[in-house]
């Protein structure tokens, strides 16, 4: 009985620790001396590697989720005799929610197991280890343009992602099922708000980005050197960035639909 | 050389993600419809606005200028003080214009239609709109028709 309260006792204080660690993680990346120069080189890198190479499969899914959107929208809305809403159901609910959430799914698949596989064979094959005994700041060499990376890329392929879906929609909608196109774009346009709309998505898709990312780059850091360890780091990456998305996702959307 | 081709490729990446921005802004959100010009504020006192929401369109014959900003109730009369944010370009409203707050179809949304007046003198920035039409509520006007449909065998 004791032993048991005992073991949960040690759970917390591991995740406490945990938790503590990875903050002091995140501060130790944020409030560095930027060298510009020299980390220019370093981010452009891990940008082409986390940014353009996810464009694939953002822009696939954009299209697919947009067009079975506009399908199931003129099925739903025949029944009202309201197809010419379709621009709306579609921009709204991929500019609010699928565009940051999916997005930041896909990404948390893509780019942040990625991460976290790539640090924890750094940190597996001691070439961390290593970097530190020829002075070079890991933090600086390795996590820090990774981190940013990801944080500048998300948003970017957030909108791509958007404009991908709506104009999905669109082809389905109009180009395929007859929806009017003028009714399509004004419905749209009067009811999408740039402020509380898009602008409110991409502030979801910047913390998305800064969350995903920082739990990939920690788990890989903090990886156990083996390969069962980089297995569990990445899989925890992509677990804890997908839950930690779903979960902000919610408190953002209170936040922003009550008012902050 | 690999270097620069993929500094080209984040480059590309960047300039798409500009796009889209912009295209959401002007296209998805008609953005440029709602910037071209300043706003001027007018109020107006309802007695019941209905289901008005801010950001409701304000009308004239049809044609939109301009937004509900706020809705408040003031605490003296016990009216609903409406602000309305106009265009700049339609700021020549006369002083006895009249705001009436109507139904898009049975289920639409609600908005405000103006009618514009014959006075010479226009409306300023804060100025008041003082002709105003309560928002026709369905229940009271169905209670008003029972009501009446009741009393009609007493008067023939």
């Amino acid at each position: 009985m004791l032993e048991l309260v005992s073991r949960l006792g040690r759970v917390g204080i591991q995740n406490c620790q945990q938790l503590g660690v990875s903050g002091l993680f995140l501060s130790r990346i944020l409030f560095r001396r930027p060298r510009i120069g020299a980390s220019y080189k370093l981010l452009v890198d891990q940008l082409f590697v986390v940014g353009v190479l996810s464009l694939s499969i953002i822009v696939v899914s954009g299209l697919f989720i947009g067009m079975v959107l506009g399908l199931q929208g003129v099925n739903t809305l025949q029944r009202f005799g309201a197809e010419a809403q379709l621009g709306q159901l579609v921009a709204l609910s991929v500019v609010r929610e699928l565009g940051p959430v999916v997005t930041a799914l896909l990404f948390a698949g893509r780019a942040g197991s990625a991460l976290a596989a790539e640090i924890g064979l750094m940190r597996a094959t001691d070439q961390i280890a290593s970097m530190e005994m020829m002075a070079v700041d890991p933090m600086w060499r390795i996590i820090s343009p990774r981190f940013w990376a990801g944080v500048i890329s998300m948003p970017i392929l957030a909108m791509i992602f958007n404009v991908v879906a709506i104009w999905g929609g669109y082809v389905v909608g109009v180009k395929w099922l007859g929806v009017d196109m003028g009714a399509f774009w004004s419905n749209m346009q009067s009811s999408v708000d740039f402020n509380q709309d898009v602008l409110n998505g991409i502030i979801k898709t910047v913390v998305f980005g800064f969350a995903v990312t920082w739990i990939a780059v920690y788990q890989g850091f903090y990886s156990i050197p083996t390969a069962a360890g980089i297995s569990l780091a990445t899989t925890r990456s992509v677990v804890y960035g997908s839950l930690a998305v779903l979960g902000l996702d919610f408190i953002l959307t209170i936040m922003m639909l009550k008012g902050w | 050389m690999h270097n620069r081709m993929l500094e080209i490729a984040v480059g590309i990446f960047m300039i798409a993600g500009l796009f889209a921005l912009i295209f959401l802004a002007t296209q998805v959100s008609g953005l440029t419809h709602f910037s071209k010009g300043g706003y001027y504020t007018i109020t107006a006192e309802f007695d019941n606005i209905g289901s008005l929401k801010p950001r409701a369109p304000v009308r004239i014959a049809g044609v939109t200028i301009g937004r509900v900003e706020s809705i408040d109730l003031n605490p003296k009369t016990f009216r609903a003080t409406v602000k309305l944010l106009i265009e700049d370009s339609d700021s020549n409203l006369p002083t006895d214009t009249e705001a009436r707050i109507q139904t898009e179809g049975i289920l639409g949304a609600n908005y405000i239609a103006l009618s514009p007046g014959f006075d010479e003198a226009s409306l300023v920035d804060n100025g008041r709109i003082t002709i105003t039409h309560p928002a026709l509520i369905l229940e009271n006007l169905i209670g008003q028709m029972l009501f009446k449909q009741k009393e009609k065998p007493n008067h023939e």
